[in-house]
């Protein structure tokens, strides 16, 4: 075991994470199909994740010292990885049939406005709804709706599509000096808003759009222009006093539809882009262009074409995790 | 007559003046826990009282206490939880109108055991009365040298402020209260840490409800081990329970932990019996959180023993045939009322209350609710309750906080012991507009 | 839609001399550089003047405690007891919970909309009145029940007949 590193196993499969560490984090160091899906938790703003209940794990060993398991289905974002502590994702049913209930949750009173929504192709709620969704709706009432609004000349905000999950407050809180939109009301009708009509104007309000994880805030400058998968991405850079310069570019044709931030595997940016990069430099000169941007074959952007994800892997065709399945309840019948 | 710990002087004229309260021999446990005992031999007469949190957790209050981080140089804190909102509930309100130094020398001996030198009471927004009172009973408290500088010439300071809630049920969940009391919206904190490590303004913190503050007086005049001899098994002391519903005469009774249900609904000395000559339908034990039980469930465990009111009695049989103590607030049902309207009623009650933060308890709560509206206005179809069951299961234990469980236990355990009555509403559209469903067959089972 | 787009015609807001000496002593009750916990109680004592809470007021209150106006409007649309809009001079905040509801709320709530002639969070034409139906008031035992703000008076064990003695009472004291 190297130097200060714990020991964790994340469906069977062994990681040595720093000590502090979260399930989620040593999932996504193990990589594939073991990380949990993240709706809220956004690993470079504070405090984020929690919320969408989307990433809920097993853990079926606490520690090498208490091996007692978790009595409840915990947040892999937000807790903490112990030593020996041994975590179901994907090969507890347990999971699976509550994460299935949360995407539920989350679509009931979503609009599903999918073919008129800019987000539709990069969306985290489309992938976890293909992925883990259910295909009829057991909800037959009104769904709920907000008008849109414009906060700001740049960013159109569509309430009616939000999920919640807290990432572009923590954007104007921990990015900008000042804060001017937040989470208002109380329960299912609680809403990202303004209150009195405000501007969000701000050299980093921009990266809003970027984290936000379905269509609810979108860019105007691009708005209904293009499909994302009819449009090619390129990583580019430049120079700039602001930010790192480091984005990437949307092409129709010759030209740049639209500016975003680079984002990882998780759909993270790996940096946040100011303003002026995303907004007022769409002409191919401003950039110096590093190449195409790498997308994973499964995603309807390399395609160009709809074409349904991998399906997920299935317990009872997968030896491996069949075995680690069967020993893990084992485990956990014993400490009952 | 049940021995009285905290009620005992509840009806002695101006008690809720300091200079009848400390006539009546109040305050002596301020001097008993400075001058004699230190912050660690109050925290082991608590510990040896086995007295539990009694604000709906039943926690160990001694346990609690101990897991109190203690880093040099930070403050610590302790905070009062008076936002009694759960519905069924009213003893705080009650013990804080009547008799309010009991829980300012609760305050001061259980800040001085965990070593807190600025307390705070969370009242909800709604008690102004009370919170005036409390005011009040501070600024008495102060000026005869119990709270302040110094207290009785011993070194330790303490003040104790009122903090008033603005109308949110979810602010008696302890992380959300104290976010309140931050001056924020009150959503719960995702745990861990626990207050213990990091609660108010990221300090170690002791959250404790009103009551269980209050009981601390009697532990210390008296000893741990005299209010251990009290109750029943783990369920020691004395409990305040707020009598409500259908009853003859509902209020709040401090009973000793163990009584007989039976004799808490029906014997004069406490409930009266139900109320119009009525029959008892059903009973919801511990607050409108915990599963309700139909009348001869809650009087006999499935065994067939008479069931008490004890933390464990009450759970005997799990989520099938029990339910728990709670907060204490005993809701009875008589043979008229409709356990639809009811469930349906609750679950508003949670919809509304719901902070929104996480999306099984912010999406669920309002479905359910919309379910229970339907069936309740003949609109219900026959696989809406089989869906309610499954939407609750979906949310309960899948929440930040415990409001999601609260929130579906009710409907869970009303289908799971009413489902009939469902069933009625949904094939009898019209004739459940105009009539209830009654006792049917449940009177014969209250009467086996 | 919690959404304002009218922002002209705000007026001034001014705190007397004696608030803000109210307010500085309830900043005084929480540590140092925590003065954001006063903002519920401050709210509370700036809705007791005009019986809401308007945006100037709320922005003042920002000001006061140097925190943006955001972090108050989210705070104001979190807790039901602030009002947003204003309400008639007498509140009648009617439980409408479970226990309340099995000794007859439903009943008095209805009495209420009659004899007001204005609907739930409607204000009578006289100004007087508006009413609500709230949840749980934490007195179950003394059902129905009503409070009525500023400092929430609690009527208990309701009857039509008492509410028709109290409705007639404040009508008198105008």
């Amino acid at each position: 075991m190297s130097e200060g590193k714990i020991k964790v196993s994340i469906d069977g499969i062994l990681v040595e994470v720093e000590p502090g560490t979260t399930i989620m984090n040593a999932a996504r160091q193990i990589g594939g199909d073991v990380v949990p899906p993240a709706m809220c938790y956004y690993s470079s703003l504070e405090g984020s994740g929690g919320k969408c209940r989307t990433c809920l794990v097993k853990v079926s060993k606490g520690s090498e010292k208490d091996p007692r398991p978790m009595p409840k289905l915990v947040a892999s974002c937000r807790t903490g990885v112990m030593d020996g502590m041994e975590v179901q994702n994907i090969t507890s049913p347990e999971v699976l049939e509550a994460r299935k209930g949360i995407v539920e949750f989350l679509l009931i009173n979503h609009p599903l406005d999918c073919p008129v929504c800019d987000q539709a192709g990069e969306c985290d709620l489309q992938n976890l709804s293909y992925k883990h969704g259910i295909e009829e709706t057991r909800y037959n009432f009104d769904r709920r709706t907000f008008e849109k609004i414009d906060i700001g000349d740049k960013i159109k905000l569509h309430m009616t599509r939000c999920i919640l999950c807290y990432r572009c407050v923590m954007v104007a809180d921990q990015l900008t000096d000042k804060r001017v939109h937040g989470v208002l009301g109380r329960g299912d009708v609680s809403e990202i808003s303004t209150y009195i009509s405000n501007a969000v104007d701000n050299d980093f309000s921009g990266n809003m759009i970027d984290v936000c994880p379905v269509g609810a805030l979108t860019d105007r400058t691009f708005r209904f222009k293009n499909r994302v998968w009819f449009t090619k991405p390129v990583e580019a850079h430049r120079d700039c006093p602001t930010c790192s310069g480091k984005v990437t570019l949307w092409y129709k044709g010759e030209e740049v539809l639209r500016v975003t931030g680079r984002k990882d595997e998780f759909g993270e940016l790996e940096e946040f882009i100011c303003n002026d990069c995303r907004f007022d430099k769409k002409a191919t000169s401003d950039w110096v262009i590093d190449g195409p941007r790498s997308v994973k074959n499964t995603s309807v952007i390399s395609s160009n074409h709809y074409e349904l994800p991998a399906p997920p892997p299935v317990i009872k065709e997968n030896l491996k995790l069949q075995t680690e399945n069967k020993k893990q309840l084992e485990r956990a019948e014993k400490l009952k | 007559m049940t021995r009285q710990l905290l009620l005992e002087h509840i009806n002695v004229p101006g008690i809720n003046t300091f200079e009848v309260y400390r006539r009546m021999g109040g305050y002596s446990a301020v001097e008993k826990a400075i001058k004699t005992m230190g912050p660690e031999g109050v925290l082991e007469e608590v510990k040896t009282s086995g007295l539990r949190g009694r604000g709906g957790a039943g926690f160990p209050t001694g346990m609690k206490w101990s897991f109190l981080a203690k880093p040099e140089g930070v403050p610590r804190y302790l905070v009062c939880n008076a936002d009694e909102s759960e519905p069924g509930t009213f003893k705080d309100r009650y013990l804080m109108t009547y008799i309010p130094h009991l829980l300012i020398e609760g305050m001061i001996v259980s800040s001085f055991a965990l070593g807190a030198h600025t307390s705070y009471i969370y009242v909800r927004g709604e008690m102004m009365q009370q919170i005036r009172i409390l005011e009040q009973a501070i600024a008495e408290a102060k000026a005869n040298g119990f709270l302040g500088k110094n207290i009785l010439g011993s070194g330790y300071d303490l003040e104790v402020y009122v903090h008033p809630g603005a109308g949110a049920y979810i602010c008696g969940e302890e992380t959300a209260l104290l976010e309140s009391l931050e001056g924020k919206r009150g959503n719960p904190r995702i745990k861990p840490p626990f207050p213990a490590v990091s609660g108010l303004y990221n300090c170690p913190t002791v959250v404790n409800n009103v009551e269980t503050i209050a009981a601390t007086v009697s532990i210390i005049n008296d000893g741990g081990a005299e209010y251990a001899k009290i109750g029943i098994g783990r369920s020691t002391g004395t409990k305040l329970i707020s009598a409500g519903g259908n009853l003859n005469k509902p209020g709040v009774y401090e009973i000793e932990l163990g009584l007989p249900v039976e004799e808490f609904i029906y014997s004069d000395e406490y409930c009266g019996g139900i109320a119009n000559g009525k029959q008892l339908k059903a009973v919801v034990a511990g607050g409108s959180s915990v599963p309700i039980l139909p009348a001869n469930l809650i009087l006999k465990t499935i065994e067939g023993a008479p069931r008490l009111m004890s933390y464990e009695s009450l759970a005997e049989g799990g989520f099938v045939s029990g339910t728990m103590l709670g907060s204490g607030g005993f809701i009875a049902f008589d043979e008229d009322q409709c356990i639809v309207r009811n469930t349906w009623n609750f679950t508003r009650f949670y919809h509304h209350e719901s902070c929104g933060q996480c999306s099984p308890c912010r999406e669920g709560t309002g479905w359910m609710e919309k379910v229970l509206f339907s069936i309740e206005n003949g609109q219900g179809r026959s696989s809406d309750m089989d869906l309610l069951v499954n939407v609750a299961k979906n949310i309960e234990g899948n929440t930040i906080c415990p409001l999601g469980d609260a929130a579906a236990w009710p409907v869970a355990s009303a289908i799971r012991h009413f489902r009939d009555e469902f069933e009625w509403h949904v094939n009898n559209p019209v004739e459940s507009q105009s009539r209830n469903y009654g006792l049917a067959n449940y009177a014969i089972m209250a009467n086996s | 839609m919690l959404n304002i787009n009218n922002t002209e015609n705000i007026e001034n807001v001014e705190f007397t001399p004696e608030l803000i000496g109210k307010f500085n002593e309830i900043v005084s009750r929480y540590p140092e550089g925590k003065q954001k916990s006063a903002l519920l109680p401050i709210l509370h004592e700036v809705q007791a003047i005009a019986g809401w809470l308007s945006v100037p007021s709320m922005n003042k209150v920002a000001e006061f405690l140097n925190i943006e106006y955001i972090e108050v409007y989210e705070v104001a649309t979190f807790y039901t007891m602030y009002f947003l809009k204003p309400q008639g001079k007498y509140v009648l905040e009617v439980c409408r919970t479970g226990p309340c509801c099995l000794v007859g709320a439903e009943k008095i709530m209805k009495h209420i909309e009659s004899t007001l002639g204005v609907k739930e969070g409607e204000v009578t034409s006289d100004g007087l009145f508006s009413w609500r139906g709230v949840e749980c008031m934490a007195a179950c035992g003394n059902g129905p029940v009503l409070q009525i703000g500023p400092e929430y008076t609690f009527y208990e064990n309701l009857t039509e007949e008492s509410v028709n003695q109290l409705i007639g009472k404040l009508k008198n004291n105008k």
